[in-house]
């Protein structure tokens, strides 16, 4: 068994390419950890550790058939955690355990060459997850292990010091390349294929709404759609842009509910027109985005009852439409009353403080006349719509009065979800501002629903449209008013007015997210953050949004005219051929770089210092001749000048062509001085 | 037909030339393909790739860009592993068939760049790996068998390296004119032909190895029964035991007087005489159809005597 083992290492090198494997294997998988089932994390490192411990102690491979066991298990294991062994997450298990197992499979240099590749491999799966500057940091930081252990394999002769060398030595040197692929190469629009269901299940909207959904979306930075405006844009508080609208509260979620057989929308009164196109990225569920109201879709779509953009299927691929919207509008004024019972509907007898205040209100409401009915109705509506907009009044007066906080960590809710928001904790996010709204207008006998969608974008003044990310995503409220139909209320603006003008970012006081600047405010660290941030903002924009809209900006702000994907493969190739051929001159120079030129460079040298000391040699002057000549008109450096020429003859016309040799001139003509 | 095109290509392409002296590794005679190994890395690029279009993952076209560029790079990396260096084939000294002719090659890196993982190998997969730092030289022995007596060329050899990720093969056809001379395998001990009548001065009587007149280092080809083995287990190392032969005695070997058999098997009987008789001090000659050597002894007649026979029946300027 000693022999077997003493033979695998001597086969693939020896129990230093073994650790240099195991660091190249931990340090790609490190990072999975957290992410990974526990029970697959911990079988790796047990696997890692084991492997570690044969190398140290010499001892043989496990036999075959325990890997083959442990191998089907963890598959097994896995098939079951996931129910498939494709799609993200079950890849990226499926690779780390084998990745691990074939470090105890080590049997060649082929099997070496594997767990390099694996870990190459692995060492991408990071950005499924995380994108960042500390990841990219993080992958700049295993490379040269890869590689310096890839070196290890090739020739095991080399010092640890000699390969990190070497490694850094061609890392630098595939940088600039990199970057001109990376700008140059063209961006795809992906995906290529059907994605599997995890692909976007992180990202998007749903059609539920509980305390903290919208809030973890907001975390993300991906982006939703973006919007090209034909004319003007409209102003950023007047940019809702509607998705799933919520009916169906049961005092922790909205849901849309069941709607029955509903009349078909209806808008009038329209005005202030607005036309522009979506490009919607792909998230896998039917509707689309467009903004309050729209009346014109290019794509086929229907406008249900509610005024949603449903499409027959969910959104597989990126997609591009064009949106004819009213933003001044007249929705459903002649409501079913099916539809207006289900939006008065509170469930059970939950939260009743918050039931209390609404009929407070109500009694209020009604006890008051109506002050200036703003619109009108007709007859004893008016009346009605009056004390329905009182109430309305009251509530968003009631959101402004109190101290009401809003924040993305909000506490916890308990069962009576609005009450302990409403009374207690005074902290949310606006999907809590808008399910409590909704829920008090309710119970005070104002139909009502919430609007999910996404409010405001930012401005890409280099491509001239609107991103809208999923940290745009918010929630509002609609009630009805008789005589006025569906109106928007958005109680977020009415704590948070900033979230609306100006988004998310600016409506966050900064203690939320850094606690520790917030304590120590010194304007070194203020600035330290503001740079930060800045460096995170644009390597969000350059590095991670660098999609093919980007690149075609920045070619054509580069200089390119009509930006193509050949004219990008052609400058790509141009570049890149341009680039090797720079490197190749750079790197070979050193070939054709002769001792005796080296010897010659350092004799010019010797001679210019001589020359300063005013012995100049004549151009018929030999070597030697000079050197008599120098040593007659200053004695006293006779030795040195002596020994310099001779070791440049011995150099330059002795064929002695040893490094130390010419390393001992230099040291010579560097020490030399008159 | 695409055999002749194929050869006429490979004659185009690798310009096959015998050459002597020293030969420099110019870019025209390094050629460079990908592994398996750099093929294998190319598809898990191109998986990558792939994955960085499918998911939309920035840093992964940054992550496979740059592996890629440092895969291609390795390619400059393995040519300069062996470009500018400069070889030259020493001299082989003659063997008997069957035993590894150490052929010498002196490798001169005249740069700072150290040239690491040079693989020389013939097309028989006889290898020998070495590196050369710089500015230095160094010589390299590479062990071919020797199969058959005569001139025995190096053949086409091959210099590559894989250095320094294993995704490029570079390499370099080198044939030179050097050439090692092969001694015909001796037969195994017999007795040496007791034909000294001809000798004329000297008493027929036994070979002489009566009188025991001292030890002297074992020579290949001595006899076993020679060996003074005594002397081994003294761990004086492999001697031979000397007797002094009579002097005067001279020993013809001739290839008439051997029994009818075949050429070769007369050669090795001859080669084993030669080297016995050289071993025990006789003056010997060679009698061969083509040539006669008249009775003599030392090194040089004993090497003069078994280059006859490995040349025997050969034209000598073949290689």
């Amino acid at each position: 068994m000693k022999k077997t083992a003493a033979k695998n290492i001597r086969e693939i090198g020896s129990a230093h390419l073994i650790y240099g494997l195991l660091a190249c294997t931990l340090m790609a998988v490190a990072p999975h950890a957290g992410h990974l089932l526990w029970w697959v994390s911990a079988l790796c490192a047990v696997l890692l550790g084991w492997r570690a411990y044969l190398a140290y102690s010499g001892a043989s491979l496990p036999p075959r058939w325990l890997l083959l066991a442990i191998t089907l298990g963890g598959t097994g294991g896995i098939l079951i955690s996931f129910h498939t062994l494709f799609g993200r997450e079950a890849g990226v298990t499926l690779l780390v355990l084998l990745a691990a197992l074939k470090m105890l499979e080590l049997r060649a240099a082929r099997d070496a060459v594997i767990v390099i590749y694996l870990a190459c491999f692995i060492l991408i799966t990071h950005f499924f997850y995380s994108q960042s500057i500390s990841a990219a940091l993080f992958m700049l930081a295993t490379l040269p292990a890869i590689v310096a252990t890839w070196l290890h394999l090739q020739n095991g002769a080399l010092s640890l010091n000699t390969r990190l060398r070497m490694a850094a030595v061609l890392l630098f040197q595939a940088i600039p390349l990199t970057l001109v692929l990376f700008i140059l190469f063209p961006r795809v629009q992906g995906p290529l294929w059907g994605l599997p269901q995890d692909a976007y299940a992180s990202s998007g909207l749903d059609d539920k709404m509980s305390p903290g959904s919208l809030s973890r979306l907001s975390l993300s930075d991906a982006v939703a759609f973006r919007a090209t405006f034909a004319g003007k844009p409209p102003m950023r508080e007047q940019m809702y842009w509607r998705g799933p609208v919520l009916w169906e509260f049961d005092g922790r979620t909205w849901t849309p509910g069941k709607a029955g057989r509903a009349k078909p929308a209806q808008l009038d009164s329209l005005d202030s027109p607005s036309e522009y196109t979506v490009t919607l990225e792909p998230h896998n569920k039917p509707w689309l985005f467009a903004l309050e109201m729209p009346v014109r879709l290019s794509i086929p779509s229907e406008l249900t009852y509610d005024f949603q953009l449903h499409q027959k299927s969910a959104v597989p691929a990126r997609l591009r439409y064009s949106v004819r919207s009213q933003l001044g509008y007249r929705a459903n004024a002649e409501e079913e009353p099916r539809q207006l019972q289900r939006a008065l509907s509170v469930p059970g007898d939950l939260n009743p403080r918050a039931r209390l205040l609404a009929a407070e209100w109500r009694i209020q409401a009604e006890a008051v006349p109506p002050p200036q009915p703003s619109h009108e109705g007709k007859g004893g509506n008016r009346a009605l719509a009056g004390v329905d907009e009182t109430i309305v009044r009251a509530a968003l007066a009631h959101f402004n009065r109190e101290q009401f906080r809003y924040t993305l960590e909000p506490l916890l809710l308990g069962a009576n979800s609005v009450d302990d928001f409403l009374f207690g904790t005074r902290e949310g996010f606006c999907e809590h501002y808008a399910s409590s709204f909704v829920f008090l207008m309710r119970a005070a006998g104002v139909p009502a629903r919430v609007v999910t969608g996404y409010q405001g974008g930012e401005l890409n003044d280099l491509g001239g449209y609107f991103i809208i990310r999923q940290s745009d995503a918010h929630a509002w409220a609609e009630v009805w008013l008789r005589g006025r139909g569906w109106v928007r209320v958005d109680p977020t603006a009415a704590i948070a007015p900033a979230r609306v003008q100006s988004g998310l970012a600016a409506s966050l006081p900064d203690s939320a997210a850094l606690p520790f600047f917030e304590r120590n405010a010194s304007p070194w660290l203020r600035n330290l953050r503001f740079n930060l941030d800045a460096l995170t903002n644009r390597w969000n924009q350059w590095v991670l949004g660098y999609d093919p809209e980007r690149q075609f900006a920045f070619l054509t702000r580069m200089g390119m005219e009509a930006v193509t994907w050949q004219k990008m493969a052609l400058n790509m190739l141009g570049g890149v051929a341009l680039l090797v051929a720079a490197f190749a001159l750079f790197m070979l120079r050193r070939l054709y770089a002769r001792n005796t030129d080296a010897a010659q460079r350092l004799y010019l040298r010797f001679c210019r210092k001589l020359a300063r000391g005013g012995i100049a040699r004549a151009a018929h002057e030999g070597a030697q001749d000079f050197a008599a000549r120098a040593s007659r008109m200053k004695p006293q450096h006779a030795a040195a000048i002596a020994d310099i020429t001779a070791r440049y003859l011995a150099l330059r016309y002795g064929g002695q062509s040893e490094s130390g040799a010419l390393a001992a001139m230099r040291r010579a003509v560097a020490a030399f001085r008159l | 037909m695409l055999t002749a095109l194929k050869q006429q290509f490979r004659i185009w392409l690798f310009r096959p030339k015998i050459e002597s002296g020293t030969v420099m590794l110019t870019q025209r005679r390094i050629f460079i393909l990908p592994t398996w190994q750099g093929a294998g890395f190319a598809l898990v690029l191109l998986l990558m790739l792939l994955g960085d279009i499918n998911y939309n993952l920035s840093l992964g076209y940054a992550l496979t860009f740059l592996l890629g560029t440092l895969a291609m790079m390795t390619m400059l990396h393995a040519f300069r592993n062996m470009a500018q260096l400069e070889i030259r084939a020493g001299r082989a000294d003659a063997v008997f068939a069957g035993e590894d002719a150490q052929v010498a090659f002196h490798f001169y890196n005249r740069s700072g760049l150290p040239r690491y993982r040079l693989t020389l190998r013939d097309d028989g997969g006889h290898r020998i790996t070495f590196d050369v730092p710089a500015w230095q030289s160094v010589e390299v022995t590479l062990p071919l068998p020797a199969l058959r007596r005569g001139w025995m060329s190096s053949g086409r050899l091959t210099l590559f390296t894989e250095f320094p990720l294993g995704l490029f093969h570079a390499w370099s056809y080198l044939q030179f004119d050097t050439r090692c001379l092969v001694y015909p395998r001796p037969a195994a001990p017999l007795p040496l032909p007791a034909n000294l009548a001809q000798s004329g001065a000297g008493n027929s009587g036994a070979a002489g190895d009566e009188d025991f007149s001292g030890l002297r280092g074992y020579v290949a080809g001595d006899a076993l029964q020679r060996i003074a083995w005594k002397a081994l287990a003294r761990e004086q190392g492999l001697l031979v035991k000397q007797f002094s032969a009579q002097q005067g005695r001279e020993l013809i070997l001739d290839w008439a007087l051997l029994p009818e058999q075949g050429a070769e098997r007369k050669l090795e009987i001859l080669a084993r005489w030669v080297l016995d008789a050289d071993a025990q001090k006789m003056h010997y000659g060679l009698r061969l159809p083509e040539a006669e050597l008249p009775p003599q002894l030392g090194p040089a007649h004993r090497a003069e005597c078994l280059r006859a026979l490995a040349l025997f029946g050969m034209d000598e300027k073949a290689p």
